[in-house]
């Protein structure tokens, strides 16, 4: 049972891989916006910016980061509607394949997707100044936490996939996430924002996130970030795992 | 084989909120044979395909594939059948051989690069088996998709309007395959709303109607139901087409 569930997530990883390798344009439409943002405001807003000592990029990085997973994640949404909508996904399901892996193709897909964009806005960030000397450990502990932010967010889009009517509600669904990390402390400290702004800025998911992953490369304590951080995620994971599971059985019945 | 049907359904009922599509289906489809599910858009007919591949659960009645129950043993059902749906359910990005390979890897068989050979060469795909499925015509989508569906020889196939919008060549080529299909063995149960298609690919014929099946029965038995005093005035042999209309009522608008 658990041997199939693998190789027949194993058939599947392989074939939306391919779908990626095909059209790598995919990869690369990801990775353009958040980079395009990562020059706007480096070069044009930066010098407007006051975030301490330390080189705006280097500040900026992390949400950056955020933003290219919520873009990344929403073209895993359209690859399940296109499934869906194109009959492909009914073949599966009507076959003796786990049913789980069906989804769990298109998840690890994301996963490596939203890898190779984030790489790309890494070189880009390289390119533009950004230097840190932390260690291997917390490099490793920042992949960490991006991959739990992007399973996450993957289940969550998950959801309009299987459910949405048309491209455009596929699609639409990604942009509050790409814009949240606009009111968090990912491209200006929170200190100078109005009173209920900066509390929701405060308490939402970004800010926890993109504070630890800038610690951790600027080799600072993490504090209980660290801790909120990942509770946000993991805790999204689950909900957004549940309620992608939950829409999923009630579509093969 | 056996004497048990490859498709049995009793009572079986679906509503969606008010609307009752199936109202008590009774259908026996016996093991071998190419039974076609005709009826006008609306009828129902996918609705029970749907529910015999265990892609919708029925409100109510029984349903059997292969002798398992498609509610309490679902997975048993998967592994007997075969569905090619009223969309060409194959992959557009990859080429016809990989569709092929994708399929007999997910059945867990061996040799999935033989299995996919011999079907593209079965079909006439051959020459375009490296070519992306985006490039094909509808006919060579629609054969890719009925190959992909005789990987692993299931012994009940369900063809959901195999041959909707297809260009009549196309249609032809898709009736040729059926009949190759019934010679050897193979179970089909096939929706239709074209009359001369199902006069053409089946053996028996159900007609299905606000919900219920009407009429079961070869063609021959179906041409016994015409009225015997209007055979007299005719020269020619009734089509199923006028039988189809005087057993459904004339409130339909083709005249």
């Amino acid at each position: 049972m658990t041997t199939d569930t693998i190789s027949d997530t194993a058939v599947l990883l392989k074939r939306s891989l391919r779908h990626i390798l095909r059209s790598p344009d995919t990869i690369i439409t990801t990775a353009v916006t958040p980079i395009a943002m990562l020059l706007l405001f480096v070069y044009v807003f930066g010098a407007a910016i006051k975030v301490g000592s330390g080189r705006y990029v280097n500040y900026l990085l992390p949400g950056i980061l955020l933003i290219t997973v919520a873009s990344g994640i929403s073209y895993t949404a359209f690859r399940l509607f296109t499934d869906v909508s194109g009959g492909i996904f009914e073949r599966f399901v009507s076959m003796p394949i786990a049913r789980s892996a069906v989804l769990w193709g298109h998840v690890l897909t994301s996963v490596v997707a939203n890898l190779i964009s984030l790489t790309l806005v890494v070189l880009v960030a390289v390119a533009m100044g950004f230097r840190s000397t932390a260690g291997p450990l917390a490099w490793l502990a920042v992949l960490g936490i991006l991959l739990l932010f992007t399973l996450a967010l993957t289940w969550l889009a998950v959801i309009p996939g299987l459910t949405a009517k048309s491209v455009d509600g596929v699609s639409g669904f990604s942009y509050p996430l790409i814009f949240l990390p606009f009111i968090s402390s990912a491209f200006v400290p929170t200190a100078g924002m109005p009173g209920p702004v900066r509390w929701f800025a405060q308490h939402q998911p970004v800010t926890s996130i993109v504070n630890t992953i800038r610690n951790l490369y600027a080799e600072q304590p993490v504090g209980n970030n660290a801790w909120i951080a990942t509770a946000w995620c993991v805790g999204l994971l689950f909900v957004a795992y549940a309620l992608a599971m939950r829409t999923y059985h009630r579509k093969i019945a | 084989m056996s004497a048990t049907p490859a498709i049995e359904t009793a009572g079986l009922v679906k509503s969606y909120g008010d609307h009752a599509v199936l109202r008590g289906v009774d259908l026996s489809v016996p093991s071998g044979t190419v039974v076609a599910l005709l009826g006008s858009n609306g009828a129902g007919k996918t609705t029970a395909v749907r529910i015999l591949s265990t892609l919708l659960k029925a409100d109510g009645g029984t349903a059997a594939v292969n002798g398992y129950d498609v509610a309490t043993q679902p997975a048993k059902v998967r592994a007997s059948i075969s569905l090619t749906g009223q969309f060409a359910a194959v992959d557009e990005v990859l080429t016809g051989r990989e569709n092929l390979v994708l399929v007999a890897e997910l059945r867990h068989l061996t040799d999935p690069g033989g299995i996919a050979g011999d079907l593209l060469a079965r079909f006439g795909l051959s020459d375009a088996a490296g070519r992306r499925v985006a490039t094909y015509s509808g006919g060579m989508r629609r054969r890719l998709d009925i190959a992909m569906s005789l990987v692993g020889d299931v012994p009940v196939l369900f063809l959901d309007e195999p041959t909707t919008g297809l260009d009549p060549q196309s249609r032809i080529e898709v009736w040729k395959t059926v009949r190759q299909l019934a010679g050897g063995g193979t179970t089909v149960l096939l929706t239709t709303q074209y009359l001369e298609e199902a006069e053409h690919l089946a053996d028996r014929i159900a007609i299905l109607h606000e919900g219920r099946i009407i009429a079961d029965g070869t063609l021959a038995e179906l041409k016994q139901m015409l009225p015997p005093a209007k055979v007299e005035y005719v020269e020619k042999q009734p089509t199923l087409e006028e039988i189809f209309l005087s057993i459904v009522g004339n409130d339909s608008p083709v005249q």
